[in-house]
């Protein structure tokens, strides 16, 4: 009788006490490894090199040329990357689904592999492709800020592809079938059925994709244009070229505050939809 | 079915076809012919040769190809151990510690990987803990880059798992550490599995944190590729990126052959 108590007691006692417990490991590794250097980056960017707390380095990195040269560019490569992943993420997503032609499966299996490489690939080869040696010849274009965008819509396409895939196959086929019987047209059936239904897909597929090429550095740093750096490469060249770390932690400060305010609100639109579709994870 | 008419198909598909070549197909097909090429100053490249591919298998770029390889294996291991933990633990947890954990374990998404590897070297090169010039330091960046990814797998394959396997387990007596062992981390194996090889294709090609923390005698692959194309041998680095691509892909087919044999033995969903 008391043996059976005991063991009918014991999981429900260990689920009760244990949950807060339990979590705590994860988190511990979390708080060492990201916020407590994340606390420290913002610290060490109002302290100078002798240690005194100042407000001197964020006053003369924010004056400098260099650093809204920087934004600009990184704002405007992530928006064009961004706008070029979701026309191009769209058509692809809409060929592949409403148009399949023998073989579309394996295209559509080839872009997703994409996905699995490394993004300064697509750099490397651009520099065989685009570079003033090379297929097309093109002279100066490798290292404008045009060729880093191609390289980013390249690497970025399946981000928006994947979701607005996934959306699309949601779409009863019938539905087009009935639009194109009442007399719709292919452009106006696209237009008035299938971009709205997959538009909250898309939209989260380019929401992550700003995001990462907000973020992205491989691309930039492989592509090597002089004119062409981003927060990131000023991160980069500040804190281990230099070796100016408090200028280094202004900028990553900068970069940190725009990009978390970009998740939160991308998590704050997308989660609540539940458009599953633009997920971390297929 | 969006075009009814053939004829009006082709021209769609010769959009596709064209986008497709010069978007997807070119990048990679001029990869694998660079690296095989001993000069490329035409439209085509030049002559053939296996020299890249040999010297990215020898002396620098082996142990680089080596440093990869470990370090993958370690921070992928540990991100998943960890992504796995805390899916579990968050599960059973609270609803707004579960929602704020989620949070904070999708941030590493959100930051640049450039400034998590500055964060790193700022922590740790003063006291308490001096790990910058270790390797330790290069394994906590992928360490960190990669739990997001991991956990989010294991975390939304949880939310899709049917619970009354524990349960039933747990109202016949089982203890919650041999459900743990024999009920829930059979059914999480597959998304275990799909997190671990998430985890070591992107240790395998990052770069960002890395080049920002790595001690000279603990470079990876992606970074020598970096320095290789840097002095200007696009031609040795191409092949360095094609090795490091060929081992990636060997290393999922390892662990997608692992995680299948055990499948079949273990309870399936």
């Amino acid at each position: 009788m008391t043996t059976a108590a005991l063991a009918v007691e014991r999981p429900a006692r260990a689920t009760r006490v244990s949950p807060l417990l339990w979590a705590l490991p994860p988190l511990v590794v979390l708080a060492g490894f990201l916020i407590y250097p994340l606390v420290l980056v913002g610290v060490q960017s109002v302290t100078n090199e002798d240690g005194v707390r100042t407000l001197e380095t964020w006053r003369s990195v924010l004056a400098a040329g260099e650093f809204h040269r920087a934004i600009g560019n990184t704002v405007l490569i992530a928006g064009a990357a961004t706008a070029g992943c979701i026309v191009l993420g769209t058509f692809f997503a809409v060929v592949l689904a409403l148009v399949p032609f023998p073989g579309s499966g394996a295209a559509a299996r080839a872009i997703d592999t994409v996905l699995a490489f490394p993004s300064f690939l697509i750099a490397l080869s651009f520099t065989f492709l685009y570079g003033a040696a090379g297929v097309l010849q093109l002279g100066d274009f490798l290292y404008s800020r045009w060729c880093v965008i191609l390289a980013e819509i390249t690497f970025y396409t399946p981000f928006v592809m994947r979701p607005a895939l996934a959306a699309l196959t949601h779409l009863p086929a019938e539905r087009l079938a009935v639009a194109a019987s009442l007399g719709a047209r292919p452009g106006q059936v696209l237009r008035r059925v299938v971009l709205p239904e997959i538009a909250p897909a898309v939209a989260a597929g380019g929401a992550l994709t700003l995001l990462l090429t907000l973020n992205e550095f491989g691309i930039v740093l492989f592509i090597g244009a002089k004119d062409v750096i981003t927060l990131p490469m000023l991160v980069h060249s500040k804190g281990v070229v230099t070796f100016d770390y408090p200028s280094a932690c202004v900028v990553a400060v900068v970069e940190v505050a725009l990009s978390v305010l970009l998740y939160l609100l991308y998590r704050r639109i997308f989660r609540r939809k539940g458009a599953r579709g633009a997920d971390l994870v297929p | 079915m969006l075009i009814w008419s053939r004829s009006a198909r082709w021209p769609i598909w010769a959009l596709f076809a064209a986008v497709f070549l010069v978007i997807v197909a070119a990048p990679l097909a001029v990869l694998v012919a660079a690296a095989l090429a001993t000069e490329w100053n035409d439209v085509l490249p030049g002559g053939f040769t296996v020299a890249h591919l040999g010297s990215a298998l020898t002396g620098e770029n082996q142990a680089s190809l080596l440093v990869s390889l470990q370090t993958a294996a370690v921070a992928g291991l540990a991100a998943v151990a960890v992504g796995t933990w805390a899916a579990l633990a968050l599960a059973a947890a609270p609803r707004w510690l579960r929602k704020g954990a989620d949070g904070l374990l999708h941030l590493p998404v959100a930051i640049p990987s450039v400034v998590v590897g500055l964060g790193l070297l700022v922590a740790y090169s003063r006291p308490p803990l001096l790990l910058n010039g270790t390797r330790w330091i290069v394994l906590i960046a992928h360490l960190v880059l990669v739990l997001s990814f991991s956990y989010a797998t294991v975390s939304s394959a949880l939310t899709r798992i049917d619970d009354s396997y524990a349960q039933v387990a747990a109202s016949l007596g089982a203890r919650p550490a041999l459900v743990l062992w024999r009920v829930r981390l059979p059914m999480l194996l597959p998304a275990m599995s799909a997190a671990a090889a998430l985890a070591v294709a992107l240790s395998m090609g990052e770069v960002g944190a890395t080049i920002m923390v790595y001690p000279p005698d603990w470079r990876t692959l992606p970074v020598t590729v970096f320095t290789l194309t840097d002095r200007g041998r696009t031609f040795d680095a191409a092949a360095a990126t094609l090795i490091l691509l060929g081992a990636t892909l060997v290393a999922l087919l390892i662990l997608g052959r692992v995680s299948r044999g055990r499948t079949t033995t273990g309870v399936s969903p």
